[in-house]
C-alpha cells in the first residue's frame, strides 16, 4: 500500500475583483505563500500541477514557472470543468503516492470578475439556409428552444428533480440554504461577498432560473489557491512545526459519471458524487457521521441540498429534513460551507477545488480565527465540474 | 404548403410528429445524437426507434435569463416519456410555478421557428399540458 500523503502548505488568495492583477500574479501569490505556509522552497517540488479552466490552452504551469522558478520538473496543464482545482491536486497526490516526487505543487487560478453565464451565454444568428449540424442534425442553436444549457438552469432542474423525487423542496428552501451561505460569509475576510442577506432579499432578487436567484447562484470572481503536498516519509524529516501543521489527506477521490439513463439528458451529478464519497469514506475509514466539516460544491443553492445526499450527510432522500434541522449551519451537526460557499465566498472555478481545502485545513489547523468549528478533527471538500468529474477530498488533523 | 425541416434530426414531422431514439441493440440504451458507440455497454449496434409522445414533467426550470436573442422567461424540463428522458421546452403554458408542476401530465407539439431564405421552414417541438 502507497504511503500517507500529507498537505505541507496552503494558501488562498482574497476572493473578488483583481483588476490589477493577470491570472500569473494571482497563481505566483498562492504558490509562493503555500510554499512559505509549508517552509519550503519552488526547488524542493518535484512535480506542479496547475490549473486555469478559461486559458486551459496557455500552459498556466509554465507561465508560473516563469514568474517563480524555472528548476526543470514536470508539469501537468490540466481542465477538468469546475474539479479542475482538485484535478491538480489529486495528480500531485498521485504523484507523490507513486514515487515519482516525494513533495508537489498544485495551483488553480481563475479571473472571472464581471464575466455572465458560462454557458448558453450567446447565441448566434440562425443561418441563412437551415442546413443541419452537429451531432443532433440542428438546423439552427438549440439552447432556449430545447431546453437551456445555462448553468442556474441546469442545476435548478437538479434540485427540483431532487424534489420530485422525494418532496419537501420549495423556492422557500432553496432560498434559506443560500441564506446560511450567505451568513457564514460575513466571518470570512478572503470571500467576494461578507454581506448577510435576509430570506426576503435573496427571494426577491432578480430571477436567473427558477428557483435560483441572483444570490443563489456561484459568484464569478478573481482568485487562486495552491498547495504542497508532502509524503509521510519526507514529513518525518521536516520540523517539528511543520508535521504538526501538516493536515492528513485520508482520501483523495476523482470520479466521472456512470452510463444511467438520462444522463445524457440531463447531467447527472448525484451517482458520481455518491461513488467519489463511498470510496473516500472506505479509504479514510470514517463515516459522514465523524465528519466536523463539509465544504461542498454549492455552485447553486439547488445543488447543495442534492449534494447532502449525494455525501450522506442525511439518509436517503433526507436532505430537506437535514437542512431543516439545522445540522448544516456552523453551530449544527454537522457544517456545511462555514466559508461562505460558492455564492458567497465565490466560485473562481479552477481555484475553488484547492481553496475548499485550504478551508478545511485552516479549521483543522485551529488558525481559522472568529469562524474556527472549535475542536475540527475531520472534514470532506468536494466539488463537481459538469461532463462530469467529481473530487472528494477527506482531510485529517495531524495527530502530533 | 412550404417545404418544412426539423431543428434536429431526431424529430420526425408528417401526420404524427415524434421523436426517434437510437437504440443500442445489445443493452437498449437509448441516444438522440449521432452514436460511436454505446455509453453504457460499448456496442456497436443501434437500431431507430419511436419514442412516446405523451410523458410526465419530472423537472423543470423557469429561464428568466438567458443569451441575448432567446425569449424569457420559458420553461425548460425533462420528460420522461414512457421510460425515455426527453430534453425540452414545457409550451403552451403561463410560465410560473402555479401552472408548472412536476408530475403533470405533458404531449409532444410542433411549432414553426422561422424560415431560411429559400422559404424552407423549420419545426421545433415541445411539450404542452396535457389535459
Amino acid at each position: 500500500m502507497a504511503e500517507d500523503v500529507w498537505i505541507l502548505g496552503i494558501h488562498m488568495t482574497k476572493f473578488g475583483k483583481h483588476p490589477d492583477k493577470d491570472v500569473v500574479d494571482l497563481a505566483s501569490e498562492a504558490a509562493l505563500n503555500a510554499l512559505a505556509d509549508g517552509g519550503v522552497k519552488m526547488k524542493d517540488m518535484g512535480v506542479l500541477a496547475a490549473g486555469n479552466l478559461m486559458g486551459a490552452a496557455g500552459g498556466i504551469g509554465q507561465q508560473l514557472q516563469k514568474q517563480i522558478g524555472q528548476t526543470g520538473i514536470p508539469v501537468y496543464n490540466v481542465a477538468n470543468a469546475c474539479a479542475t482545482g482538485a484535478t491538480a491536486l489529486r495528480t500531485v497526490v498521485m504523484a507523490v503516492k507513486a514515487g515519482e516526487a516525494d513533495m508537489g505543487l498544485a495551483v488553480g487560478v481563475e479571473k472571472l470578475a464581471g464575466a455572465g453565464l458560462l454557458a448558453g451565454g450567446s447565441r448566434k444568428q440562425d443561418a441563412q439556409t437551415w442546413t443541419p449540424t452537429g451531432r443532433y442534425g440542428a438546423v439552427a442553436a438549440v439552447d432556449g428552444r430545447i431546453g437551456t444549457e445555462t448553468m442556474p438552469g441546469v442545476f435548478a432542474q437538479i434540485g427540483v428533480e431532487y424534489g420530485h423525487r422525494y418532496g419537501g423542496t420549495t423556492f422557500e428552501l432553496f432560498a434559506r440554504i443560500s441564506e446560511k451561505n450567505h451568513a457564514h460569509s460575513t466571518l470570512n475576510p478572503l470571500a467576494a461577498y461578507t454581506k448577510r442577506m435576509t430570506l426576503d432579499e435573496i427571494m426577491n432578487d432578480v430571477m436567473i432560473a427558477y428557483p435560483n436567484t441572483r444570490p443563489m447562484c456561484s459568484a464569478n470572481c478573481d482568485g487562486a489557491a495552491a498547495a504542497v503536498v508532502v509524503s509521510d516519509s519526507k514529513l518525518k524529516t521536516l520540523s517539528l512545526e511543520q508535521r504538526r501543521r501538516a493536515v492528513k489527506i485520508a482520501a483523495s477521490v476523482l470520479t466521472t459519471d456512470p452510463w444511467e439513463e438520462a444522463c445524457q439528458v440531463l447531467p447527472n451529478v448525484n451517482t458520481l458524487t455518491r461513488n467519489a464519497a463511498t470510496r473516500a469514506y472506505e479509504a479514510a475509514g470514517i463515516g459522514p457521521e465523524d465528519l466536523n466539516l463539509v465544504e461542498l460544491h454549492d455552485c447553486f443553492a439547488t445543488a447543495e441540498l442534492v449534494h447532502y445526499d449525494n455525501l450522506m450527510l442525511c439518509e436517503e432522500g433526507g436532505a430537506v429534513d437535514f437542512f431543516q434541522s439545522g445540522a448544516p449551519w456552523r453551530d449544527g451537526r454537522t457544517p456545511v460551507n462555514v466559508s461562505g460557499g460558492l455564492q458567497s465566498k465565490g466560485h473562481p472555478i479552477a481555484a475553488t477545488g484547492i481553496a475548499n481545502i485550504w478551508e478545511v485545513c485552516h479549521h483543522l489547523r485551529g488558525e481559522a480565527g472568529d469562524r474556527q468549528i472549535p475542536g475540527a478533527k475531520v472534514g470532506l471538500a468536494h466539488v463537481i465540474g459538469l461532463g462530469s468529474a467529481c473530487g472528494v477530498h477527506i482531510l485529517e488533523k495531524a495527530a502530533a | 404548403m412550404a417545404a418544412q425541416v426539423p431543428l434536429v434530426d431526431y424529430l420526425v414531422l408528417g401526420n404524427e410528429p415524434h421523436l426517434v431514439a437510437n437504440e443500442c441493440t445489445e443493452c437498449g440504451a437509448r441516444y438522440f445524437d449521432h452514436r460511436n458507440a454505446c455509453a453504457s455497454c460499448s456496442g456497436t449496434q443501434f437500431k431507430k426507434v419511436d419514442v412516446a409522445t405523451t410523458g410526465t414533467l419530472r423537472t423543470f426550470t423557469i429561464v428568466s435569463f438567458a443569451a441575448p436573442g432567446i425569449p424569457v422567461p420559458f420553461v425548460a424540463g425533462v420528460i420522461d416519456c414512457d421510460g425515455t428522458s426527453v430534453r425540452a421546452n414545457v409550451v403552451n403554458v403561463t410560465a410560473d410555478p402555479e401552472h408548472v408542476k412536476t408530475g403533470m401530465k405533458v404531449r409532444l407539439t410542433t411549432f414553426p421557428i422561422g424560415s431560411d431564405e429559400a422559404g424552407t421552414e423549420a419545426v421545433g417541438f415541445g411539450f404542452e399540458p396535457a389535459a
